[in-house]
């Protein structure tokens, strides 16, 4: 007889279990919410300036149109709290009126919202509706040097400047300065932003694709000027956010606006076009980098200067600096961060926002610098890691970076790259990745019915990394129950408040909050099963409940142990700042890549990305890895492929489909392999898991940019490194 | 998109009774213009559904040719040419174009007749004089970098965006066209494509109600063959530069020799200056980079298209020294350059 009688599932690497209803069509996404009645259909008019009033405006033809039921607009929208105010208190519970003005913020925003029985009639009549606006020439950032405003504070909670000197030794020898750029880029899920709105008396209910619900809640009662408790938010499914769905966005005020004016169901679904002006994007960055280290490799100064577009009326700064201050440790380190307000659309979180660019730029520089030192480009890495936090000077919880590294590069094979072959070069490429890691405040509840079966309720969503089933994992391992035992119902706004997904911070918090959770329902059943319970390990069969300890084991039905009034026996965990380190928490990992240069057209083939991470306890292994790799993808994305041409003059967008807006496909990619240096971190959280959503894309970029100057000597500081950037300097080369 | 009327095309000989007038458009495989009228980049009253036009849909094989009908879809054709040692360029440039569900839907005629991809004619609210003449060119000043340099007018340097035009110009193809009247002719699809000019938005010389029914390819060998395709990823993206290229040496001289540019022209380019510097002289460096330099003296660029010229010239004599490369060691060769693409 084994002495630990209890199932393990945690860690495993168990199959979604959302996964068959997801390949069946099973999973009902917000556009496909099914209502009692089936729901109008609003499409939006989009503006054709940026910024201006409305001077005209005739609805008439649209109105008459087959099939319309209403022509929204500022004139009949109804009341909104305005846009921006003083009172809002943080950019995803701010007033996200539209249509309650007639003046227009950018490029593609809603001038009107047509409502028809069909889509093909309110997108047909939409085309009839006919507007002036009075335009004045767009804000936009012209250059580094235009960027002047210094923001409060940046995305993730840090200080937009820092200037640290750690000691006096002269480590200048060689100096590397060199500015980079990045495009403007899009989050990109697959599922567009859609909303299906309706009302019941006085309660809204709107099925939507978001990633944080309560946020939803409160930015539709603000924006709406509703009560928060007559709003119920549902978002069980959300076909990928990567920031994109943090907040709400027009698609669901739009969609509550036609259910208020109507009283009746409203569903409206972006197209793709619509999603890029309507929903947020990543703004273009102007990276100056100076570097110095000794003769040996070692650091001197840091200086990472970053310019960057902010929309107006929204308090987004990215942190392009955060990898900069955090990965090595130097001399010096210096880090600023200024801003322009534009009249672009929303400019919020893409995609691990700040690191994921940062770090393109940064760990491209190191590179350089460790090029001209003379020193392999792993060695120069290894030479500067830093003992503590290398600006706050405090502790790291756990600190694997030089593990990953070595390891990494002793898997991946690093130097050891094929051999040139007609006009194809190889070569690799190493990048560090260090990401901020959070513990957010979340609740989840666990209720254990009279036959064993267990649910567990968060308003919690899975935007696709796996949120359902490493929460029933969770719950079956700590009640030793077979996984089919575990129900986990998501995204509802009834059920207790999580921190939502975002930030990387999703499974860690609500994780954590539902393992609390879990064993305080596990001191009810030992109370229930009395004194001699409390130092026992308890599990569930069915519905029996396994008691054993040194003494032996009993089963006790559950029935026996509590009234049938009882059932369902409920608990709900809750975590907080007191539940994490103030010390230092990252993740850490170190990117290689492997690509192939074509000498004579300078296309781009990656051949091979690996990655060595460490993140904390690593609650699935399969979802772990598959969300990991989805960001080393995003990487490759980034350094070759994605850019948003801005139209100037009208600033607008010139590729906003994906058509032209390119997104790395399965050809671009080659092989991707990861491991884990796995090491719970209970500094970071009570489950010892930490954030991985975006440590895959930090670095990942930045590995195959550096790979492709060693293939072929050719440097391209301004992403992405597309193949005419290349053949040009392969033509200076000769 | 606004609302319109169906008709359907039964066969070919019912092409008379349809309601052809300047508002109707043939909806072949509908992976393009079905796009254009969502956006009201085309607005038509009216549709003729190819769909079940009988025997259409086939490919002839004969002595002389392959005749390939219009409905054939780039799958079919893509696999058929597999199979034909002389057609292999086309087999690659088709494969070499969109995803296979949209090959699966696209036709033969349609992808000739497909619109190109240049983001102002995508864009209702900017001026284009291709989508609506007199508006003003923005791409002349805009971001042109998958822009034309061959064949460029002050009013339009949109490329064609086609793969298959590009092989089937090189492969000499002509267009078997049925008027509305009924009338069949036939067209080289070396004069089948209009240069913008002062009328960009007449794109070929069909006149109102034709209807392409067949594409005609004369059979023939044509040597080593390769398409090679530059694009920003590595599928489902249009050419920035692509070549079409055939080459038969004997002993070291050019014995034959088809060419055709794509991504650089307002038109499938068919570079028949470079052509006439090289066929029937010896093969050398020096000849390919005089063919290309002369082909290239026509090249006009924008701004961000600027490195095309460069591009062209650097792909075009990888392509054809490596076609040479193989019918030196393989006197005779016809087919694949690299069999296994």
């Amino acid at each position: 007889m084994k002495t630990d009688s209890k199932k393990h599932v945690l860690g495993e690497p168990v199959n979604r279990v959302d996964g068959l209803l997801k390949v069946r069509g099973q999973a009902r996404y917000a556009a496909e919410h099914e209502q009692e009645s089936t729901p109008y259909v609003g499409w939006l008019v989009a503006s054709d300036e940026a910024v201006g009033e409305i001077t005209t405006l005739e609805t008439d033809a649209a109105e008459q149109a087959d099939g319309v039921v209403a022509v929204l607009t500022y004139k009949n929208a109804g009341p909104l709290k305005p846009f921006s105010k003083p009172a809002d208190e943080s950019r995803f519970t701010q007033s996200r009126a539209v249509l309650h003005e007639p003046h227009i913020r950018h490029y593609g925003a809603p001038v009107a919202l047509v409502v028809a029985h069909t889509l093909e009639q309110a997108r047909y009549a939409a085309s009839l509706v006919r507007f002036s606006i009075n335009s004045e020439r767009p804000d936009l950032l012209e250059g580094p040097d235009d960027a002047k405003v210094t923001p409060d504070s940046l995305d993730g909670g840090f200080e937009p400047d820092v200037h640290v000197k750690n000691t006096s030794q002269d480590r200048h020898d060689i100096r590397l300065s060199a500015d980079y750029t990045t495009p403007s880029q899009i989050s990109a899920a697959m599922e567009p932003h859609a909303t299906v709105a309706s009302f019941d008396g006085n309660t809204l209910t709107v099925n939507c694709s978001v990633q944080i619900v309560a946020s939803a809640v409160e930015a539709l009662a603000i924006t709406l000027e509703m009560e928060p408790e007559n709003i119920v938010v549902k978002s069980p499914y959300v076909g990928g956010g990567f920031g994109s769905k943090l907040g709400l966005h027009y698609d669901a005020i739009l969609a509550c606006i036609g259910a208020r004016h109507l009283k009746h169901a409203v569903k409206v679904v972006l197209s793709r076009r619509q999603v890029f002006y309507n929903t947020p994007h990543r703004g273009n960055s102007y990276q100056s980098i100076s570097l110095s280290c000794d003769a040996n490799g070692k650091l001197g100064q840091i200086s990472h200067k970053s310019a960057m577009p902010r929309a107006k009326g929204y308090q987004f700064a990215e942190a392009t600096g955060a990898v900069a201050r955090v990965t090595y440790d130097a001399e010096e380190i210096v880090s600023t961060h200024r801003v322009k307000d534009v009249d672009l659309p929303l400019i919020d979180s893409t995609r691990s926002p700040g690191d994921a660019i940062g770090s393109l730029a940064f760990e491209s520089a190191i590179d350089e610098l460790a090029e001209k030192a003379g020193m392999d480009p792993l060695a120069f890495r290894l030479c500067n890691m830093p003992e503590v936090h290398p600006v706050s000077k405090t502790r790291f919880t756990s600190h694997r970076l030089a593990d990953c590294l070595r390891q990494g590069a002793e898997k991946f094979g690093w130097g050891n790259k094929p051999q040139a072959s007609g006009d194809t070069l190889y070569g690799h490429g190493v990048a560090s990745a260090m990401r901020l890691n959070m513990l957010t405040p979340s609740r989840a509840s666990i209720s254990l019915d009279h036959e064993g079966q267990l649910t567990v309720r968060s308003d919690m969503t899975d935007i696709g990394t796996g949120t359902y089933t490493i929460l029933a994992q969770i719950a079956a391992e700590v009640f030793g129950a077979e996984l089919d035992k575990v129900t986990v119902e998501l995204g509802d706004s009834h059920s207790p408040v999580s921190c939502g997904s975002g930030g990387s911070f999703g499974a860690a918090s609500t994780g954590s909050a539902l393992h609390k959770a879990c064993e305080a329902l596990c001191d009810k059943l030992k109370a229930a099963l009395g004194d001699d319970a409390s130092d026992s390990a308890i599990s569930l069969d069915g519905a029996v409940v396994l008691c054993e300890n040194h003494t032996g084991k009993r089963k006790v039905p559950l029935t026996t142990l509590f009234d049938a009034s009882a059932f369902p026996l409920q608990e709900t965990g809750e975590v907080g700042e007191e539940d994490t380190s103030e010390d230092e928490q990252y993740s850490c990992g170190a990117h290689f890549a492997e690509v192939a240069v074509n000498m004579v057209s300078g296309e781009v083939r990656l051949k091979r990305q690996y990655g060595m991470f460490s993140a904390g306890k690593i609650l699935n292994l399969k979802t772990a890895s598959s969300q990991l790799k989805g960001g080393m993808v995003w990487g490759a994305g980034y350094a070759l492929t994605e850019a948003i041409h801005h139209h100037t003059q009208t600033a607008s967008f010139l590729n906003p489909d994906f058509g032209e807006y390119h997104i790395a496909v399965n050809r671009d990619i080659g092989e991707v392999s990861l491991d884990f240096i796995e090491e719970a971190d209970y500094d970071a959280s009570p489950i010892g898991a930490k954030g991985i959503g975006e440590l895959g894309i930090t670095g990942a970029g930045a590995a195959i940019a550096n790979a492709i100057a060693d293939a072929c000597g050719v440097r391209v500081r301004d992403f992405p490194i597309t193949l005419d950037k290349v053949m040009n300097q392969l033509k200076a080369l000769g | 998109m606004n609302p319109f009327s169906v008709q359907t095309l039964g066969s070919e000989g019912d092409v008379e009774k349809l309601n052809l007038d300047a508002q109707t458009r043939y909806l072949a495989g509908g992976t393009n213009l079905v796009d254009l009228m969502k956006h009201q980049i085309e607005t038509p009253v009216s549709l003729v559904d190819l769909s079940e036009w009988e025997g259409a849909s086939e490919i002839e094989k004969t002595g002389n040719g392959y005749r390939i009908g219009a409905m054939v879809t780039n799958t079919e054709l893509a696999n058929f040419a597999w199979r034909e040692p002389s057609l292999s360029v086309l087999s690659q440039a088709l494969l070499s174009g969109a995803t296979v569900q949209l090959r699966n839907r696209a036709t033969t005629g349609g992808n000739l007749l497909q619109r190109t991809r240049c983001y102002y004619f995508y864009d209702t609210a900017k001026p284009c004089n291709k989508r609506e003449p007199g508006t003003g060119c923005s791409a002349l000043t805009g971001m042109n970098r998958i822009h034309a340099i061959f064949g460029t007018s002050e009013q339009c340097i949109a490329t064609h965006p086609s793969d298959m035009a590009v092989a089937l110009m090189a492969l000499n193809a002509s267009v078997s066209v049925k008027t509305a009247m009924g009338k069949n002719r036939d067209i080289a699809l070396r004069e089948f494509y209009c240069t913008p000019g002062e009328t960009p938005e007449r794109e070929n010389v069909l006149e109102q109600g034709d209807l392409i029914t067949s594409v005609y390819i004369p059979a023939g060998t044509r040597g080593t063959q390769h398409y090679y395709k530059v694009r920003d990823r590595a599928s489902y993206a249009f050419a920035l530069v692509s070549v079409a290229a055939a080459l038969e040496l004997n002993e070291e001289t050019i014995h034959s020799v088809s060419l055709s540019f794509g991504g650089v022209g307002t038109i499938p380019w068919y570079p028949k200056k470079a052509l006439e510097i090289l066929q029937g002289n010896k093969f050398s460096v020096q000849l390919l980079e005089k063919a290309i330099d002369a082909e290239l003296a026509d090249a006009k660029t924008f701004g961000s298209n600027d490195f095309k010229p460069g591009l062209l010239r650097r792909v075009f004599l990888s392509v054809m020294l490596s076609l040479a490369q193989r019918q030196k060691k393989q006197p005779g060769h016809e087919g694949a350059l690299y069999e296994n693409r």
